[in-house]
């Protein structure tokens, strides 16, 4: 089946049941996006469909119904997207193993809310677990991501 | 003889710091010199000047051989190096080394000797020492107990040291300068004309010096990185998906493997792959000591097929229902059980005798560390060697591992230690490892990487320890009079080393860690440990001992003090005697406003527990919400000794306190037919976002020693926790997860 990541199309062979998680890393070595759970408890997996936060790992590869952007297709260490620079600023991330599932949807957050309250915000990444508890910092870096993207 | 052979045979002091211990405490037999493990892999213009500096023509690599499971361990070891050895962060490169007794783990032992922190008396830093001397013997490379930057705070800023002040004999050799006009900067030597020559063009020189091992460590007031606010050297690349983790890891011609293992921690009866064999994917199936796994090309592939066995598991060798362990834990307040009583002043039997005797009964339940990242571990093994990939804590025990399962020789062993999506002392096991080298050498010389299910892990977790503490006391003319708390538990230290082969005689501290020790002067004042029988297999979880005792022993005091009639912190404050843990509690009471009015439906409690060295106050405010308790706000106060950096420090310790409070709310490991009940984050979820409180935190640098922030704040979290609720609601919470007993918003 063919699957465009990131802007680039991929032709990849695997059953139609293999959740796109296990194709971005297995089949297509994309590492940004983690296995943390398997059953869309963590959001770790969390990647963009059309621009739609998603969890990859309760998403079936035959049923991606549109352009995936992972994490590395949200920006690069170079030029990176607001939301991770947002990131960088804080400092959020401890073991960061959560924290590309956290910036994916954040960033879908902000591209649907731009100026989202604290209840929004607590409403929109409930859903993704941070094991090391950076909580406080995710809270303020959503906030200072919306500033930075009103600002362009 | 070349220049490198000679270099070889010479032995380098792991710093200065060495001989500092030694001199103080007087057991030189144990002094001798530690060989550099980095002098064995070095090539032509390679120079290693301490074990923790590697410089070559290319570059300069920091060795930093405390693990790091998030909290930023590689970064201020880094930082400490590069202090001393005037490099800039983002001049280096960090790389953990390899398992060496070079890397022992010197302030570790301090925590196994049998005095409280607040001792400075000369047996207690004798026994300290005769301990560190012991550890040092082993070559114990582990990362644990808050030990990395009370370890390393000395050790590597005198390697950095060490390796500058040859580096710049270097140059004097090279240039025929003097010494003392040479100054350095930004990883180079500034000459006295003002030329400069980079320390990667002085290595091939510099390894042909002794090192210079006479420095003297620079005045804090000078220093440019250590106290400052730096930019974390991983938050790019945890930042932009770029970060690689041990799960990530791949090598040429890698399959992947998934395994089951007896949910009940014991043998495997039987087995069914017939279907197994037959998925896509599935290159083989294997028998392992006591489980199955696949071989397939995928993951996910795996993970499915080892999922379709039909396998029948041997009962387990601990009582099968939870009902049993409690009756176990309560079973065990008898002298025969007893393991210490370090703690024992005044005369509580005396005290007690005729008072109105207060008494209460806590428990703490086990808990699975879950680390976001699953465990895994990639291992190649072939007739000469075995290379293992993996994220742990205890490197030279996986070394060992390995060699005993593989017949090779441990220095046939290469561990390579990988970055860790989290640990909580998760990965001071090994299993995995053991596994995934016991799937490798069915298929030798192809590299096998081992993943476990999230299902897997919470299964094969060995948790935190289930524990039970009765509490006797007395008050007298609004005072604490008598204080008599007995802790039961099975022993944390025996059940993690006993999976090691190693023996550990004597008394359990982790039974009495968090109670026994705190600087109290109540006049009647008795802490007694009562070791229970081995029940699951528990390990250490963040705080271990203290997570469990710190709640135990703080709720009973307020329990007392509310029974006084006296206020929590003032009666705190009076008891203590330890000056700089009352700075602690008079620092959360001002950050926290402790007395001002909070108005109806609001509660403020208080807690203090010194663990690991480390006095720690933390005061929590909660409001009572239509009858379920939200957490507004915390605030922390503790003594370091020494903040490295100031913004991790506030980032992991407001990590801790989600951790602890997240936990003391929502969860608990429990068992049914021998088998863990909980499987994944929706019966094991911990703290989210939208519970997390404000946290505001502070970091005392009034005491002489430099201490680890790691665990010390979890110990008191949920003490505070459920003083606040008492004080918002008049209910006593006495049993984790509080969530048992009282709704949470």
């Amino acid at each position: 089946m063919k699957l465009t990541v990131n802007g680039t199309e991929h032709d990849v062979d695997v059953e139609d049941d293999m959740p796109l998680l296990w194709v971005l890393r297995d089949e297509l070595n994309i590492k940004g996006v983690k296995y943390g759970c398997g059953v869309a408890q963590c959001g770790a997996c969390t990647v963009h469909i059309d621009g739609e936060a998603v969890r990859s790992c309760q998403t079936a590869a035959a049923d991606v119904w549109g352009e995936v952007t992972t994490i590395e297709g949200l920006g690069t260490p170079d030029a990176m997207h607001a939301v991770q620079s947002a990131w960088v600023e804080h400092q959020v991330a401890q073991c960061g193993y959560c924290q590309s599932g956290q910036i994916m949807q954040a960033a879908a957050l902000l591209a649907t809310n731009p100026a989202p309250t604290d209840a929004d915000i607590d409403d929109a990444m409930n859903g993704n677990l941070c094991r090391c508890g950076t909580y406080p910092r995710i809270r303020a870096a959503v906030k200072t991501a919306a500033t930075k993207l009103q600002e362009v | 003889m070349s220049r490198i052979g000679k270099i070889a045979r010479r032995s380098f002091l792991v710093g200065s710091a060495a001989v500092v211990g030694g001199v103080a405490f007087g057991y030189y037999a144990y002094k001798r010199p530690v060989a550099n493990p980095l002098l064995a892999g070095l090539a032509e213009g390679e120079a290693a000047l301490t074990p923790y500096v590697k410089i070559d023509s290319t570059g300069i690599t920091l060795i930093t051989p405390r693990a790091d499971s998030g909290q930023g361990a590689y970064h201020v070891q880094a930082a400490l190096i590069a202090e001393e050895l005037d490099v800039e962060l983002d001049q280096v490169h960090v790389d953990p080394g390899m398992p060496d007794p070079a890397y022992y783990n010197t302030a570790l032992s301090a925590e196994a000797a049998p005095f409280r922190s607040t001792d400075d008396g000369l047996v207690a830093d004798t026994t300290r020492g005769i301990m560190d001397a012991m550890m040092k013997f082993m070559g114990l490379q582990i990362t644990g107990g808050s030990t990395t930057v009370p370890d390393s705070f000395e050790k590597l800023r005198l390697a950095g040291a060490v390796a500058r002040e040859t580096l710049k004999a270097a140059a004097a050799q090279e240039t025929g300068a003097n010494v003392a006009d040479l100054t350095t900067a930004k990883g180079a030597v500034i000459l006295p004309g003002g030329g400069t020559l980079a320390y990667t063009e002085l290595a091939a020189t510099a390894a042909t010096l002794d090192p210079v091992n006479n420095v003297t460590l620079r005045d804090p007031s000078t220093w440019r990185l250590v106290g400052k606010e730096m930019e974390r050297i991983d938050i790019l690349a945890k930042s932009t998906g770029t970060q690689r983790y041990g799960i990530d890891f791949e090598v040429e011609g890698m399959v992947h493997a998934s395994v089951r293992t007896s949910p009940r921690r014991g043998a495997m009866n039987s087995y069914d792959a017939t279907t197994a064999r037959d998925m896509r994917g599935v290159i083989d199936v294997v028998e392992l000591s006591d489980g199955v796994a696949v071989i397939a090309d995928n993951t996910w592939r795996a993970m499915q097929a080892v999922n379709s066995i039909d396998i029948d598991w041997a009962p387990a060798a601990y009582p099968a229902e939870q009902a049993e362990h409690w009756q176990a834990l309560s079973d065990s307040f008898n002298a025969d059980q007893q393991d210490s009583r370090f703690r024992d002043d005044g005369d509580v039997d005396a005290a007690l005798e005729g008072a109105e005797v207060i008494e209460a009964e806590y428990r703490a339940p086990y808990l699975a560390h879950a680390p976001l990242e699953p465990i895994s571990a990639l291992v190649q093994v072939s007739d000469d060697r075995a290379d293992v990939w993996t994220g742990t804590q205890i490197p030279r025990f996986v070394q060992s591992n390995v060699a005993k399962l593989t017949g090779l020789d441990t220095d046939q062993v290469f561990v390579h230690v990988l970055v860790m999506g989290g640990s909580f002392g998760h990965r001071l096991e090994d299993r995995v490892v053991r596994e995934a080298t016991q799937i490798a050498m069915q298929i030798k010389g192809t590299p096998v990487k081992l993943t476990y299910s999230r299902e897997e892990d919470t299964l094969q977790n060995d948790t935190r320890q289930i524990a039970m503490a009765r509490g006797r006391g007395a008050v007298k003319d609004g005072r604490v009079e008598a204080y008599d708390l007995g802790i039961a538990m099975p022993s944390v230290i025996a059940s993690q080393m006993g999976r090691q082969g190693m023996p550990t005689p004597g008394p359990d501290l982790q039974i009495v860690a968090g109670a026994w020790e705190q600087p109290m002067q109540i006049p009647n004042y008795r802490v007694t440990g009562y070791r229970a029988p081995e029940l699951a297999p528990i390990s250490s979880w963040r705080a271990v001992g203290a997570s469990t005792n710190g709640f135990f022993h703080d709720v009973f005091l307020d329990e007392l003090i509310h029974a006084a009639g006296a206020d929590p912190m003032e009666e705190r404050l009076r008891l203590c005697w330890h000056d700089a843990s009352r700075k602690t509690l008079e620092a959360a009471a001002e950050m926290s406003g402790w007395g001002t009015d909070l108005g109806p439906n609001k509660g403020r409690g208080v807690a203090f527990c010194m663990s690991f060295g480390v006095p720690t106050a933390e005061v929590v405010e909660v409001s009572n919400v239509d009858g379920a308790i939200k957490i507004e706000k915390v605030w922390v106060a503790a003594e370091v000794g020494r903040v490295i950096d100031p913004i991790n420090f506030e980032n992991m310790v407001q990590g801790g306190i989600n951790w602890a409070l997240g936990h003391a709310m929502n969860s608990e490991i429990t068992y049914s037919d021998g088998m863990a009940d909980q499987r994944n984050y929706y019966d094991f979820e911990g703290m989210r976002l939208a519970q997390s409180p404000e946290i505001f935190v502070r970091g005392l640098e009034n005491g002489d020693t430099v201490r680890g922030m790691g665990e010390p704040m979890v110990p008191p979290a949920a003490a505070a926790l459920s003083n606040a609720i008492f004080a918002a609601t008049g209910q006593r919470v006495r049993e984790m997860p509080m969530a048992k007993h009282i709704d949470f918003v």
